[in-house]
């Protein structure tokens, strides 16, 4: 599949991430090599086949449901861009 | 009294064994590291050195040698990837974004090294979110290997992503180091730098803590100079962590003491669909000198199969960006980092992203909220997850027959600085020996075996059974016995 500098202007939005006219260009052709050689999957015959989504056989465990850790926020916050006591601090969101 | 040279030429296990004989004391041992750490800088290896740190850690050291209260890796400096997070000291993760980032935790990992009575030197360079195979992707730059081709001084890569901990091990400026592998990020550089490294069976080692790439392939493990140094450091590193729900809560073996145990008997599986195309003959004759030599010391070579093993990598790079995108979501200039402003909430994590990441960590970010998208998600990401089955399946057959796998680490010597860099897919072809590990979860070692005609490091790969790393290095003590494999870098004394 290839992909065209609209699609990257799409999921780049979907990602966050802000590209200019000549990234799109060049990621849509960069993206598109990727995509095609990726695309030689196609031949295994993966019929009735289940994905694996983890290669540990074990049943991902249980815990008690209590309080084992928090109350830290001060130290949590020394490492945000911006912060006020207690908060994180983004541009105003709602008008 | 032993000099600062001969301190930093020890293997790990040998320090260890001169510091409970007080033939020198930790905070000796540091200092000759912390020296040559300063002598290296040109390497580029390091993100952040922590001098002060580790000589007040040594002297700890040493007063519990006195004491007669030594742990295990006692007093032994380490090289520590800059993808863990370590309470107050940056973490990177080679990455723009995370700038000015102190962690306010320590690794489940590195917590385990320090507790074991481990000294930290710095963190290491690496690729960016360990995401290349050059460490040119690195934003504090680009890490040199300490090795040069004969008659030939350009620099060359030392591999990636652990590429600065690959490095720092090769040329005498740490005992070991950690890395991480999640296509090969431990082997490759360890066999491009002449040293060993090991990616244990996936959930042997917590991931608490570490910077998360693909979270069901990320592996922490051990990188040194020696099999031997390996296996001890992976006993400390190692070991079931609630914090890490993927974790396996099974007892660690004594690694070390496992390797008395040699290779004979032992079947060993040289899988066919290793023979690529276009492999340079003497990776080819060198896996043969491999074959030969565990046959010298009691194994029996078996020819096997792994029929999918060449739709790994393909496989590898759906899932990979996939988890990728969805772990990097979290870089949004709110919680830690790079803020870069912007007109609204979103402008500005665009305009933070686009500042922060770099090109490649970009372009995977991209692939993989493509391959995730309505519409795609089927075609792309459960093919491949449907791919990724058949791959273990290959494996599950194979150790009916086998109890190791023995194959070339790297289709090539390492290459230089600033080679690949034009074409994503020739760069990601230096993980296709690799990466079968981490889509299997499986143990795969790197070791030297010798060195190419332009004199430059070669490895061999033993991958195992899950959960039996003692029988990997067990193979990997066989083949650097054979191999005595004892070349150094000029740079450190070995022959120009």
């Amino acid at each position: 599949m290839a992909i065209d500098p609209e699609t990257v202007a799409h999921i780049a939005r979907l990602a966050r991430i802000k590209v200019t006219e000549d990234e799109k260009a060049a990621l849509a052709g960069e993206l598109s090599t990727i995509l095609q050689w990726i695309e030689q999957l196609d031949e295994v015959d993966t019929a009735g086949v289940e994905p694996v989504s983890s290669v540990v056989d074990a049943v991902l465990p249980w815990r008690e449901d209590r309080v084992t850790d928090g109350g830290q926020a001060e130290k949590v916050l020394r490492n945000a861009p911006e912060a006020v006591p207690g908060f994180f601090a983004v541009p105003k969101v709602v008008e | 009294m032993t000099t600062p040279s001969e301190l930093t030429h020890l293997t790990l296990a040998g320090a260890r064994d001169g510091l409970a004989a007080r033939r020198f004391s930790a905070v000796e041992l540091a200092d000759a590291h912390v020296a040559a750490i300063e002598a290296g800088r040109q390497l580029n290896a390091f993100i952040t050195e922590t001098p002060d740190q580790a000589r007040a850690m040594a002297a700890e050291s040493d007063r519990r040698i006195a004491a007669g209260e030594a742990r295990p890796l006692e007093g032994i400096p380490l090289a520590i990837k800059d993808l863990f997070c370590t309470e107050g000291v940056a973490t990177t993760a080679g990455s723009h974004i995370l700038d000015g980032f102190r962690p306010a935790y320590e690794s489940t990992v590195t917590a385990n090294l320090w507790r074991a009575g481990a000294v930290m030197l710095g963190k290491a360079n690496l690729d960016e979110f360990a995401m290349g195979s050059s460490n040119m992707t690195s934003y504090h730059g680009a890490v040199e290997n300490p090795w040069r081709r004969q008659g030939d001084n350009r620099p060359l890569t030392p591999g990636g992503s652990s590429g600065g901990s690959a490095a720092a091990v090769a040329a005498r400026m740490a005992l070991g180091a950690t890395g991480t592998d999640t296509g090969g990020s431990i082997r490759q550089p360890a066999a491009f730098c002449g040293i060993v490294g090991i990616k244990p069976t996936y959930g042997r080692c917590s991931r608490w803590g570490i910077v998360a790439f693909a979270s069901s392939l990320d592996q922490a493990g051990p990188m040194a100079r020696t099999v031997r140094d390996a296996a001890i450091l992976l006993g400390q590193m190692a070991g079931h962590d609630p914090k890490d729900s993927t974790s396996v809560p099974l007892p660690v073996p004594d690694f070390e003491k496992a390797l008395d145990e040699g290779v004979r008997g032992l079947r060993i599986g040289i899988p066919r669909e290793y023979r690529i195309e276009g492999t340079p003959p003497e990776i080819e004759a060198l896996w043969q000198q491999g074959i030969a030599w565990l046959k010298d010391a009691g194994a029996e070579p078996v020819e096997i199969s792994l029929p999918h093993a060449r739709y790994a990598l393909p496989t590898y790079y759906i899932i990979a960006p996939a988890e990728a995108s969805s772990n990097l979501a979290r870089y949004d200039g709110v919680r830690f980092g790079l803020r870069v402003p912007g007109g609204s909430l979103d402008e500005m994590y665009e305009n933070t992203r686009a500042a922060g990441f770099g090109a490649e960590v970009k372009r995977r970010v991209l692939i993989g909220t493509y391959v995730l998208s309505a519409g795609y998600y089927d075609a792309y990401y459960l093919k491949a997850q449907r791919v990724r089955a058949r791959i273990v399946e290959d494996f599950r057959n194979a150790f009916q027959q086998v109890d190791a796998i023995l194959t070339p680490a790297t289709p090539s010597a390492a290459f230089g600085l600033g080679e690949n860099m034009d074409d994503p897919l020739a760069m990601y072809l230096n993980d296709v020996f690799t990466v079968t590990a981490n889509l299997a979860g499986l143990p795969g070692l790197s070791v030297p075996g010798g060195l190419s005609a332009e004199g430059l490091p070669l490895g061999l790969q033993v991958l195992g059974r899950a959960f039996d790393e003692a029988t990997v290095l067990r193979v990997g003590q066989a083949i650097e016995r054979a191999a005595g494999f004892d070349a150094k870098p000029a740079m450190v004394g070995g022959a120009a």
